[in-house]
């Protein structure tokens, strides 16, 4: 009788090791016929904008203060249902203004001129083609979709906050705290999010897919320009080749895909 | 033999119940972080880890160390260890604990903690994170219970404990391996993107592991029936010379290759921590007596003299303890936050309820571990009875 039910015992903690451990092979077994199931398809509506890579150059030359940068930072905050919190801890941004020195620090200059120097620059999620936040992600909650855009799933996250570790534009905010009850005017066309999750720039993933450019884009007459960067014939394309560029950090690889005209 | 965990001594009552007093109060707080979020804790969105992160990487190190009485003892036939080789076994065990405890109260969704097994993501260093401390819970856990189970009867363990004993050795490093590499493997975090992290940790971890066990030991010995031994606490304490020695080393080879190089990505974050950016330095004293602590341990170590003195010994290995303790547990983790990549300097100080919680872990690892070790002494008073 005692031997018997040790070895059921026995039996049974190692099948539900084996259970749980399912899941963890099934990852490494990438053939398609073993697991039976086909990768899911992405579908797209009609009148979408796609691309291969979306991108965004900004001119920055097309502003003059922090008051021009305003109501292109409203517009984002507003239909992404971002919370205004009086703690500064709490503070969830995915796009707002820097100085020159923070937004490129390696690019460090005392004597640069007046213009950049009292400039604010617009900084949001880079969208980066090697994005190192993805890579740290431990349960695909923020991943790479095939147009180029960093995507974040709010209802997978576990809120380990590598992703903001990992990222180097600290372009990553955490939900410290129920952001709902501040929210000033709640979007029902985007979800809120919940206390305990990271979030970010999604490049409007949702107006592109109903055929609008982001509202970042819209909001600002013509100064951020929206397009693919593997269509020589988009207007960003022809932007990068007629101007001359920079980029936030890129000796670190990333790939960033925000440019910035100066 | 958890019979042997139930019964004690009224002393033994009071010191469980008292922990037990704590953990409620931390569990409280817990309540309060789960129900408000974790912005009832000092991390913001600059410091995105804080204190539990840092209790996590220290612990990990403290677990890791029971290598070092497996390894002498297994490998290499140095048989007085393996009277406290289940003490070591047993204190890794108490602090994995600690150590997933304190990544669960720091998850922002705790309920959702499974999905790192649900969507196993290879290409994640937490993934291979909770596989590496979870395989080297499970396999002290068996190890350390068979071990003594056959001691108590006095037969020898059975024959397939061995191979888990050998496998154990590389885990023990594997597990502060992975460990670093959470951190050093992150571009734009110059502090910690440093090939010697994992060497580092290693090497505290070597330091404060076995200092700790030194102090359990003299513990044991004034409150138990059982003496783990002379020759063995000073063969521990040369372990630890050894340890604090390599990471006091490693230290300076940071502090030249930063300040040398002079890259300001990589110096700026050791000039917060010692010497204070921009007016701001809530750290500086805190790391100076890290250093303080650390060479003062070298001194009365690498001395024979007062080495050998056991009250001497017990003072330098509080002073590695601690020492160690503020470099990873308090300067770690903050001082690669600091300045941030956008270098602003918004620093970070933990809140009285996240200190509770932090609290409340350790006095659930501590617990487990007067539980296991009542356990383990228990026998050893049993079998020379």
């Amino acid at each position: 009788m005692e031997n018997s039910r040790r070895t059921f015992l026995k039996i049974a903690g190692i099948s539900a090791l084996g259970l749980s451990a399912k899941p963890v092979f099934n990852a490494f077994a990438v053939s398609e016929e073993h697991g039976g199931k086909k990768e899911a398809k992405v579908i797209q509506k009609k009148g979408a904008l796609t691309a291969k890579r979306w991108a965004m150059v900004i001119d920055t030359t097309k502003f003059k203060s922090a008051k021009d940068l305003e109501p292109i930072i409203e517009a984002c905050h507003k239909i992404h249902n971002i919370p205004v919190f009086e703690n500064k801890r709490h503070e969830i941004k995915w796009i707002w203004e820097e100085e020159f020195k923070h937004a490129f620090p390696d690019l460090e200059n005392e004597h640069i001129n007046d213009r950049i120097k009292s400039l604010p620059f617009l900084v949001l999620c880079n969208q980066c083609q090697d994005a190192p936040c993805v890579r740290a992600c431990p349960t695909k909650a923020t991943f790479k979709q095939e147009d180029g855009i960093v995507a974040m799933d709010f209802h997978r996250c576990i809120g380990c906050r590598f992703c903001m570790a990992a990222c180097p534009y600290g372009s990553r905010s955490f939900n410290f705290r129920d952001p709902r009850p501040f929210i000033k005017e709640t979007n029902k066309k985007f979800p809120t999010r919940m206390k305990g999750v990271v979030e970010k720039c999604n490049f409007c993933s949702e107006l592109l897919a109903e055929g609008k450019q982001p509202a970042c884009v819209e909001a600002s007459g013509g100064a951020l320009v929206f397009g693919d960067l593997d269509d020589p014939e988009s207007e960003v394309r022809k932007l990068l080749k007629s101007n001359y560029t920079i980029r936030r950090k890129t000796a670190l690889g990333t790939g960033p895909a925000i440019y910035y005209i100066v | 033999m958890l019979e042997l965990a139930l019964k004690g001594s009224k002393r033994y009552y009071g010191w469980m119940t008292a922990l037990l007093a704590v953990i409620g109060v931390g569990f409280g707080c817990y309540l309060w972080q789960l129900s408000f979020g974790l912005g009832i804790t000092g991390m913001s969105r600059d410091v995105s880890w804080g204190f539990y992160i840092a209790q996590f990487t220290f612990l990990v190190g403290v677990a890791a160390s029971a290598v070092m009485l497996v390894l002498p003892y297994y490998l290499h036939n140095y048989k007085a260890f393996g009277k406290i080789t289940i003490l070591g076994e047993f204190l890794a065990v108490a602090s994995v604990t600690m150590c997933l405890l304190f990544i669960i109260v720091d998850l922002g969704q705790p309920m959702r903690a499974l999905n790192v097994i649900l969507y196993p993501t290879p290409n994640s260093i937490l993934f291979w994170d909770m596989i590496v401390l979870n395989g080297y819970l499970f396999l002290n856990i068996v190890i350390g219970w068979q071990v003594l189970e056959a001691e108590r009867n006095s037969v020898a363990p059975p024959a397939w404990v061995k191979p888990l004993i050998y496998l154990s050795i590389p885990w023990a490093v594997s597990i502060h391996t992975v460990t670093a590499f959470l951190y050093c493997g992150l571009p734009g975090r110059g502090f910690w993107l440093t090939a010697i992290l994992a060497p580092r940790f290693l090497a505290s971890a070597f330091a404060a592991g076995p200092s700790f066990l030194i102090l359990l030991c003299l513990i044991i010995r004034k409150l138990t029936k059982f003496d783990p031994g002379k020759e063995q606490i000073q063969t521990l304490a040369k372990i630890v010379t050894y340890g604090i020695i390599l990471n006091v080393f490693f230290l300076l080879c940071e502090v030249f290759v930063v300040f040398y190089s002079k890259i300001p990505e990589h110096m700026d974050h050791m000039k917060y921590l010692y010497l204070g950016l921009h007016g701001h330095g809530v750290l500086v004293p805190w790391m100076w007596t890290s250093v303080g602590l650390m060479l003062t341990s070298i001194i009365l170590l690498v001395n024979p003299i007062t080495r050998k003195n056991e009250s001497v010994l017990a003072v330098a290995c509080l002073c590695v303890f601690f020492g160690t303790w503020i470099d990873k547990g308090l300067g770690m983790i903050s001082g690669g936050f600091v300045p941030s990549p956008l270098h602003h300097v918004n620093e970070y100080v933990p809140t009285l309820p996240e200190i509770i919680i932090t609290l409340g872990v350790y006095a659930t690892g501590f617990l487990v571990l007067t539980a296991l070790f009542k356990m383990a002494i228990s026998v050893k008073e049993e079998l020379s009875a």
